[in-house]
């Protein structure tokens, strides 16, 4: 439809409480935190005001949106129609999330959002502010890879490799609710996550060592 | 990329309500049916107005006639994992645990589950089909496998939800809010039968917003199941689906409900069913009398006959697990 508007990195905001400070590509960025928005106003904070909290976002103006990726405070600008997964991958440039199907169907776009595996390709940037969002860039131990991820590597749960991104936050999610699943609880806890090479049986193998190995 | 749109995340009810009133809004629960159907330009929307700052309207409650009040913004992990709705009205459980997949359940709450779009694969793809104001339905004369065998006049999608049928077998209630004032609803009465409006899902005026869904506290003596059938183990919508609320008096049935799923354009009572169960012994020849019924109306179309034995084998199985209790 509309073209790919490529944003500028967008610097963090200096912390000031009247505003933004810092933002003069545009007269008034908006900026959405918390559920409440508030207007900054160029760099005079003096006049920044507390905008009705149920202020409508106009479709085609950017928004400043801090997300929690990670661990790590992200400042982005987005749309309102963004997904999460285009912001990750588009505007972050983490790309472990993959786009598939980008309609629920396929879960290659896997993340944790507060814990619970969901699918970034329909989960509005907007609506992922102020929840703790991870993907599998944030699973690594340091340069080492997390115990999931190990164990898909030690099960060679893949093939292709596609999906597997996706495969591992969803067995993260199952792990962190049930760290114990049989392996029908595995297979029902990974089933929204397809696997094109068809590698189920070592994927389920491979949840089933993380399990072991989480325990450990 | 989906279309641009504006958004709009109001604080309180009334604010939904009012912002729901301009302009082409669509509420935004879970987004996990909208965004798809936006993506696939079944409809458009100016604006989306996100439900996720009315905390109120999320969680489960016991009411104080035994009953429980769920929240329309409930995510479905939260009622299949409730050990009150477990406990009380398994059915239910089971119904939402089997809708999707775990990510999905996890996003997708109760207003949007009750609210989806049909899965009619002529209506989500690039036909003009009656159901979007167009002039005929591509599926009677098209790939009509998965469509409905009962109620089906004009348009014959089946209604996709596997929590809806469920509701109906407890009968359930809805709340609403809306532009002139609040409601409630039989779930029963909920959803818009095709003859009347085919443009439309449910009941719900313009602006009307799901508020809760209360059910009726458990009469002794209630056995209640989901069962659907799929097409593969992975997830995936129902081929045929069945929900049961038996009011049990020792072995025999006092009064029951037989809810079927992706059978008809709404979720679809069997009262055939219902009259050969209601004060009779489950016995055998009574369970088979029964699923023998619940097909005797059917009109499949000219590729879905095979759900006529594919429901009557399925409510055998589940009304002989119901004597076994
Ligand atoms: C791949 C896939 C597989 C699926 N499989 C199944 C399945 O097996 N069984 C099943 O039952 N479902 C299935 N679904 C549907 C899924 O359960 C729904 O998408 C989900 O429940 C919708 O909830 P939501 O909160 O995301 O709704 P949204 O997408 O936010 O909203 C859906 C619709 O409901 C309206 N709406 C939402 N909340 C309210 C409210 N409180 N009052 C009035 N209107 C409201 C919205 O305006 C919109 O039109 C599947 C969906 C997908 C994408």
């Amino acid at each position: 439809m509309c073209p790919r508007k490529r944003k500028p990195p967008v610097t963090p905001p200096a912390a000031n409480p009247d505003g933004w400070a810092g933002f003069t590509r545009r007269a008034f960025i908006k900026t959405w935190s918390a559920g409440t928005l508030t207007l900054a106003v160029g760099h005079n904070a003096m006049s920044s005001e507390t905008a009705q909290p149920d202020e409508t976002l106009a479709a085609d103006e950017p928004v400043q949106l801090t997300l929690d990726v990670n661990g790590r405070p992200h400042a982005v600008l987005v749309e309102p129609r963004w997904t999460l997964l285009h912001v990750l991958r588009e505007e972050l440039g983490l790309t472990a999330a993959k786009s598939g199907c980008e309609r629920g169907e396929c879960g290659a776009c896997t993340v944790l959002i507060d814990d619970l595996p969901r699918y970034a390709c329909l989960t509005l940037a907007l609506e992922a502010e102020g929840r703790r969002i991870e993907t599998a860039e944030g699973l690594m131990d340091g340069g080492q890879l997390g115990q999931v991820q190990a164990s898909f590597m030690k099960e060679d749960g893949l093939q292709c490799g596609y999906c597997t991104p996706g495969q591992i936050m969803a067995a993260e999610g199952l792990l962190r609710q049930n760290p114990e699943p049989t392996f029908d609880e595995i297979r029902r806890g990974m089933s929204g996550n397809l696997c094109r090479c068809g590698a189920y049986a070592s994927i389920f193998s491979a949840v089933a060592d993380a399990a072991t190995h989480r325990k450990g | 990329m989906l279309t641009p749109f504006a958004y709009v995340r109001p604080a309180s009810l009334q604010d939904a309500v009012a912002a729901l009133t301009e302009g082409n809004a669509h509420i935004h629960a879970g987004g996990t049916d909208l965004l798809g159907c936006l993506r696939d330009e079944v409809f458009g929307a100016d604006r989306l107005v996100s439900l996720a700052a009315l905390g109120d309207l999320a969680g489960l409650r016991e009411t104080r006639d035994g009953g429980l009040d769920i929240g329309a913004m409930t995510t479905i992990t939260d009622i299949a994992a409730h050990p009150l709705v477990q406990r009380r009205y398994p059915g239910l459980a089971q119904a939402a645990g089997e809708v999707a997949s775990p990510q999905l359940r996890n996003q997708g709450t109760l207003g949007g589950n009750l609210c989806q779009k049909p899965r009619c694969w002529y209506y989500r793809g690039d036909f003009p089909c009656l159901r979007k104001g167009g002039h005929k339905c591509f599926a009677v004369n098209g790939e009509n496998e998965y469509h409905c065998i009962f109620g089906g006049a004009n348009c014959f999608i089946v209604h996709p939800s596997d929590i809806a049928p469920a509701l109906v077998s407890l009968d359930a209630e809805i709340e609403t809010a809306g532009p002139s004032g609040g409601r409630r609803l039989p779930v029963s009465q909920l959803h818009m039968p095709p003859e009347q409006d085919p443009t439309r899902e449910t009941l719900l005026k313009p602006g009307e917003v799901i508020v809760k869904v209360h059910v009726p506290p458990a009469p002794a003596g209630l056995y209640s199941s989901y069962r659907k059938v799929r097409t593969r183990r992975s997830w995936d919508f129902a081929v045929a689906g069945c929900a049961l609320a038996l009011v049990m008096d020792g072995d025999r049935v006092r009064d029951c409900r037989v809810v079927l799923a992706a059978a008809a354009p709404i979720p679809w009572r069997s009262p055939e069913t219902e009259q050969v169960l209601r004060g009779q012994t489950l016995d055998d020849a009574v369970i088979r009398k029964a699923a023998k019924a619940a097909v005797a109306n059917a009109r499949p179309m000219t590729k879905n006959a095979y759900k006529i034995p594919l429901f009557e084998g399925m409510l055998l199985e589940e009304l002989r697990k119901a004597a076994q209790v």
